[in-house]
């Protein structure tokens, strides 16, 4: 997976996958301390400690139909490769929450890519969730909550044409009014 | 510079959305895209993107959902087209470049596109 919105994607379908009906995705870009940080928070059934240890090494899987399970050990390595890394809290009942960090402007950080079309496949999920989706860049900060968003609705479906469009462009705009200096 | 679009904004879209919203539950037409690792690893999201593209342009007002992976992960991207009365239709590999031809024949010709079809349900 070449754009880090692709690791952030299968972050976020482990937790549709786990039942979430609250996800948070966190992302910080902090230019004075060259830092990235990507946190995705869950309220879905959460781990055990012992699997919660594991789960970063490809062949620990919650997987019935095979053994292995390659989504977070990749996004452990993106992360790696640029001085940071990947940690997994759980809590059986609670929720589970990921955090990797990035060198920001390390030459083998991924871009962070399309996360409109990220945020969209998550938004478009059978299972219906609310994500906050809250980007810092240094002092600036967009937030998109779909529990506003479906207020705002009332009975019309965030999946609705009309809506779906509205709000690629939404995002798209909230995203580009960062600034980020950097892909 | 254009305006940016806010939630005030959402409300006048509610608006236009809910002229025909019964219509569409009833008769609709349903895309599912595979959204699991292994269909993200395939490009199952840019095939996403490029259905939603294509679907704007063309103006059909066709559901897209995204699901997790169901097992058939060598097949991925999959995408499974549902219209009413009609059988469910899975299609396999799918690319972004193949998109606008799956749109035209499946839902605007109504003809299958057989030689991606990777499976077939009910009907």
């Amino acid at each position: 997976m070449r754009e880090l919105a692709l690791h952030i994607l299968d972050c976020l379908e482990n937790a549709v996958e786990a039942g979430a009906t609250r996800i948070a995705l966190t992302i910080e870009e902090d230019t004075a301390r060259d830092l990235l940080t990507i946190t995705v928070e869950d309220n879905g059934r959460g781990m055990p400690p012992e699997l919660a240890e594991r789960v970063l090494d490809p062949f620990v899987t919650t997987r019935t139909t095979r053994h292995v399970g390659l989504g977070l050990p990749l996004f452990a390595a993106a992360a790696e490769r640029t001085g940071g890394r990947v940690t997994v809290h759980s809590v059986p009942g609670q929720g589970t929450v990921v955090q990797a960090t990035f060198g920001l402007t390390h030459w083998d950080r991924a871009p962070l890519g399309d996360l409109p079309a990220t945020l969209l496949a998550v938004l478009l999920a059978q299972q219906p969730v609310e994500l906050v989706y809250r980007h810092r860049v240094d002092g600036r900060e967009f937030v998109c909550d779909t529990a506003e968003l479906r207020a705002v609705l009332g009975e019309v479906p965030l999946s609705h044409p009309r809506v779906r469009e509205w709000l690629r462009e939404y995002l798209s705009e909230g995203i580009a009014g960062l600034e980020r200096p950097y892909p | 510079m254009p305006k940016l679009k806010s939630l005030e904004d959402l409300k006048r879209v509610r608006e236009e959305a809910q002229q025909g919203l019964k219509v569409r539950v009833e008769t609709g037409t349903r895309i599912i895209v595979g959204m699991g690792t292994c269909g993200i690893a395939a490009g199952a999201r840019d095939v996403m993107r490029a259905i939603l593209e294509e679907l704007d342009k063309r103006k059909i007002e066709a559901h897209v959902e995204t699901v997790g992976c169901i097992g058939m992960c060598v097949r991925e991207p999959l995408v499974d087209i549902e219209q009413a009365g009609r059988p469910r239709v899975t299609y396999g590999n799918v690319r972004p470049d193949m998109v606008p031809r799956l749109i035209e024949e499946h839902l605007i010709n109504g003809r299958v596109v057989d030689e991606w079809v990777v499976g077939r349900l009910g009907g």
